[in-house]
């Protein structure tokens, strides 16, 4: 007994090192399974008002180019609702949207996360998606009352459902934490037509975001090492590192549609 | 005390600079200097072990809470603290082991050693934890030694600039 006291006392310095280290690799492997801990993220108190601060300086430099923006987001909008007859549109909305502001971004990780500067009070939920006038930036991951995270699409664990603009062969969306301009699509049937320059939205398979919200385009292709799919390079229309304005879409069928599948 | 005040300040002082200026840099898309490893790597030199390795692991887990990294830069801190002395005996030597060696009267040569050694052991470890994919260590290896050369850069800067304050 006293011997292993003694071993203890001698290598304590040693212990608290391994203790350490091991702990947070296990918050990492639990962080890759979608259940960290609720702390270590920068959705909390502190760390939401240092970036909100923060971004509201950086903002100030970039009112030009984002006002640009929302006209011609405008503009495009208008144009839509003219062309639309209003006997397309249906009785019932599926999907809400709301907007909000990044306060933090990251590109230059292998697991980027984005911070939004709205949360539970203003009615974001876990699993809603966020997009920009471009295209998908992720999904909410996170969120504490006034704050909430976002997996981005240049997430080395995000998984989302596309598909070819043109047709309906769909895929499996991912990233490979190269060149943040770039997303990959793999599991793509063979048989699909497709050529360079092709846009990919997303499919209508996920209960996240509704069906042909832009994503990218065909930079290159080939066949995977199975020979029966294909593997696409997608170049994102969203310039990831400038992005500011986004939009919360919110399925309000999704409870339904889970209670279908179980 | 006057002097664990003055650390913990400057140690906030640095997770702030890291967190909302350094990481806004990212030179060609992807590449940040992670500066805020300074205050390991010129801790004072006779310290308590316990305290050292415990103060690194919640210094790394702050930066983490800014960056949403989980607990990728506490890991390699720790890693850092708990392993420092090694170097230090390697690269110091004897002068290391009688404790007279002082950070403030080493040569700019064996400075700049240290500073390397540690700062691509703190990088290599941080970046293969942050990817950990056996398959993508070309990607490890690229960010790990890009990143360095950035950091040590602004380390042997900053050493120049309390230098001549």
């Amino acid at each position: 007994m006293q011997q292993i006291i003694y071993f203890f006392l001698r290598n304590k310095n040693f212990l608290l090192f391994l203790s350490l280290f091991l702990l947070s690799i296990f918050i990492n492997f639990r962080s890759n399974s979608y259940t960290s801990s609720k702390i270590i993220n920068s959705s909390n108190v502190v760390v939401g008002y240092l970036y909100n601060n923060l971004t509201s300086i950086k903002n100030y430099f970039n009112l030009i180019e984002e006002n640009k923006k929302l006209i011609e987001e405008n503009q495009f909008l208008r144009l839509r609702t003219i062309n639309t007859k209003s006997d397309t549109i249906s009785n019932s909305i599926n999907y809400n949207i709301t907007n909000g502001n990044i306060i933090k971004n990251s590109y230059n990780l292998t697991k980027n996360y984005i911070t939004l500067d709205i949360g539970r009070n203003q009615g974001v939920e876990v699993d809603f998606g966020v997009i920009s006038s471009n295209g998908v930036i992720g999904i909410v991951d996170k969120i504490s009352s006034n704050y909430s995270r976002v997996i981005s699409i240049l997430n080395t664990n995000i998984n989302l459902n596309a598909k070819l603009k043109t047709s309906n062969h769909f895929g499996t969306l991912s990233w490979n934490g190269e060149n943040p301009l770039y997303v990959q699509l793999k599991d793509l049937p063979k048989q699909a037509v497709l050529k360079i320059g092709d846009t990919i939205t997303t499919g209508g398979n996920s209960l996240i975001f509704p069906k042909g919200i832009l994503i990218g385009s065909i930079k290159s292709y080939k066949l995977d090492n199975s020979q029966n799919y294909l593997e696409l390079e997608v170049k994102l229309f969203n310039d990831m590192s400038n992005i500011n304005h986004v939009y919360i879409i919110e399925n309000t069928k999704i409870n339904e549609i889970r209670n279908l599948d179980e | 005390m006057n002097n664990i005040i003055k650390n913990i300040i400057s140690a906030i002082a640095f997770i702030l600079i890291q967190c909302l200026i350094l990481n806004n840099i990212n030179f060609l898309n992807s590449i940040n200097p992670l500066l805020y490893i300074y205050i390991i790597v010129y801790f004072p030199i006779i310290n308590n072990r316990i305290i050292f390795i415990l103060f690194s692991f919640l210094y790394g887990l702050s930066i983490d809470i800014f960056t949403d990294s989980a607990a990728v830069h506490a890991a390699a801190c720790v890693s850092l603290a708990y392993f420092r002395p090694i170097f230090l005996k390697l690269i110091f030597g004897m002068t290391y082991i009688h404790q007279v060696v002082k950070f403030k009267d080493i040569d700019l040569k064996q400075n700049l050693f240290y500073i390397s050694s540690l700062t691509l052991f703190h990088h290599f470890i941080l970046f293969f934890i942050e990817v950990f994919d056996s398959s993508k260590l070309i990607l490890v290896f690229e960010k790990a030694i890009f990143t360095s050369i950035f950091t040590i850069l602004l380390i042997v800067l900053l050493n120049l600039f309390l230098k001549n304050k």
